[in-house]
């Protein structure tokens, strides 16, 4: 299903749109909330807050503003950054940078069923360090290419090349 | 264009990313409905990524999925909800018909009332209207009185109390024109009852009584003023008391009062 013919059905706002939307969308912005809060509950409950705003958006999303998953990806990623930031979070940030999403594999991996799902996350953890590094601070925690610079003391010119390089080494062992 | 070099800055990763300007993110767009390839690969990076993330997430429950969908359509539809609405308007109905039960037993008891006090202000209207006939009546009375005791062509003849009754008095009002005669009985003591008293026009010589009434229901209102019939020729009046209905001749033992024009 394209972007078009999904958008089609979920603008209708109904019990089967909201079927369709979570399907396609839930459980990946869940996993890039869940990297940012380290925490199941916490998770949860912005992925709801994520997707009532959502709901209540719809009307004002259109494609001049980019890929629908990516206008979604951004109200999630804002959604958990704002949680972290406000009380609670202060501690768990210092080690926002240590922890990555292969090591949420490592902890997921006794409770995951999923014979795709580990599939996938088998494929992913054959990633380079250096790669996975790279994705987790510019797709998941959502980092600017300077702040990645800066981290991963990489000249500012070639982060976006060397993402490009892991995400093509990422698309031939997931073959997308 | 060079859409593979474009391809390969890896700007089309950004964009998935949502890390490019609203310029930037634009150019992109204008560049994906011109070439095809560059549309492809966006939706290749996004698929890869949408995977990448699906897959680092944990287990979500099924009841996340019921949550969320109540806190998203449930709150939209619960102005269309169908059962607590009929339930209001279930206790509406009743309430209403109790209402309306409570208002007719109202309606219905005013009426009663309503009723009443019609027939109350009926009765009211009548006593009224007695009340002024009466007063009429009273009027009426007074002016025949008054006109008894002004009109100087009424003789009065008074009436001494006889051996029976030495106390008793009374009076007679006789007019000369038309012959009509008033009795005064004010000063006879109340008659015994099955009695009356029956008055009497006398002529002297030789004494010849004719009876010219009984003092029972000619009474002018409740003056003891009685109206008799008319006599052109008396020469002297006089009262007794007779049986009730009165008698063909006076009993002459029950002479109460006598008295000559």
């Amino acid at each position: 299903m394209t972007q078009e013919e999904l958008l089609a059905q979920i603008y209708k706002k109904d019990n089967k749109a909201f079927t369709l939307l979570y399907d396609s969308y839930a459980k990946s912005l869940y996993g890039v909330i869940y990297n940012l809060l380290k925490d199941r509950e916490e998770a949860e409950d912005i992925l709801q807050e994520t997707f009532v705003k959502i709901w209540k958006n719809l009307d004002t999303y259109d494609e001049s503003k980019g890929r629908f998953f990516t206008w979604l990806l951004n109200i999630a990623r804002n959604s958990a950054i704002d949680r972290l930031r406000s009380k609670n979070f202060n501690n768990n940030q210092k080690n926002l940078s240590s922890d990555n999403f292969v090591h949420i594999l490592d902890d997921n991996a006794r409770t995951m069923n999923k014979i795709d799902t580990i599939g996938i996350q088998e494929f992913v953890k054959k990633l380079k360090p250096k790669c996975i590094q790279l994705i987790d601070l510019l797709f998941f925690k959502g980092y600017t290419q300077q702040e990645v610079s800066e981290t991963l003391e990489i000249p500012l010119g070639t982060v976006k090349t060397q993402n490009r390089n892991c995400i093509n080494e990422l698309r031939n062992l997931l073959r997308v | 264009m060079n859409t593979r070099e474009y391809i390969e800055s890896g700007v089309l990763e950004l964009y998935i990313f949502g890390k490019l300007s609203e310029s930037e993110n634009k150019e992109v767009q204008v560049y994906a409905n011109e070439y095809p390839e560059i549309k492809q690969e966006i939706e290749s990076i996004e698929k890869a990524i949408i995977n990448l993330s699906y897959s680092v997430a944990p287990n979500l429950s099924l009841e996340n999925f019921n949550t969320i969908r109540k806190a998203l359509l449930e709150r939209e539809a619960s102005v269309v909800t169908m059962q607590p609405k009929s339930n209001r308007s279930a206790y509406l109905g009743w309430a209403a018909s109790f209402l309306l039960l409570l208002g007719a037993g109202f309606l219905y008891f005013q009426m009663n009332q309503n009723d009443i006090l019609l027939k109350n202000s009926n009765e009211k209207n009548q006593d009224l209207q007695k009340s002024v006939v009466t007063l009429e009546e009273q009027n009426k009375n007074n002016e025949t009185l008054l006109n008894l005791f002004k009109d100087e062509n009424n003789k009065v003849v008074a009436l001494a109390g006889q051996t029976v009754a030495p106390e008793a008095k009374a009076k007679i009002y006789w007019n000369q024109n038309d012959h009509s005669v008033y009795v005064d009985a004010s000063g006879l003591p109340e008659p015994p009852k099955g009695h009356v008293y029956q008055v009497w026009s006398l002529k002297m010589d030789p004494l010849t009584p004719t009876s010219i009434g009984l003092l029972e229901k000619t009474e002018i209102g409740k003056s003891r003023i009685f109206k008799v019939d008319n006599t052109a020729d008396a020469e002297g009046f006089g009262i007794t008391l007779e049986p009730a209905g009165g008698s063909a001749a006076p009993t002459l033992e029950q002479l109460y009062t006598l008295g000559k024009v």
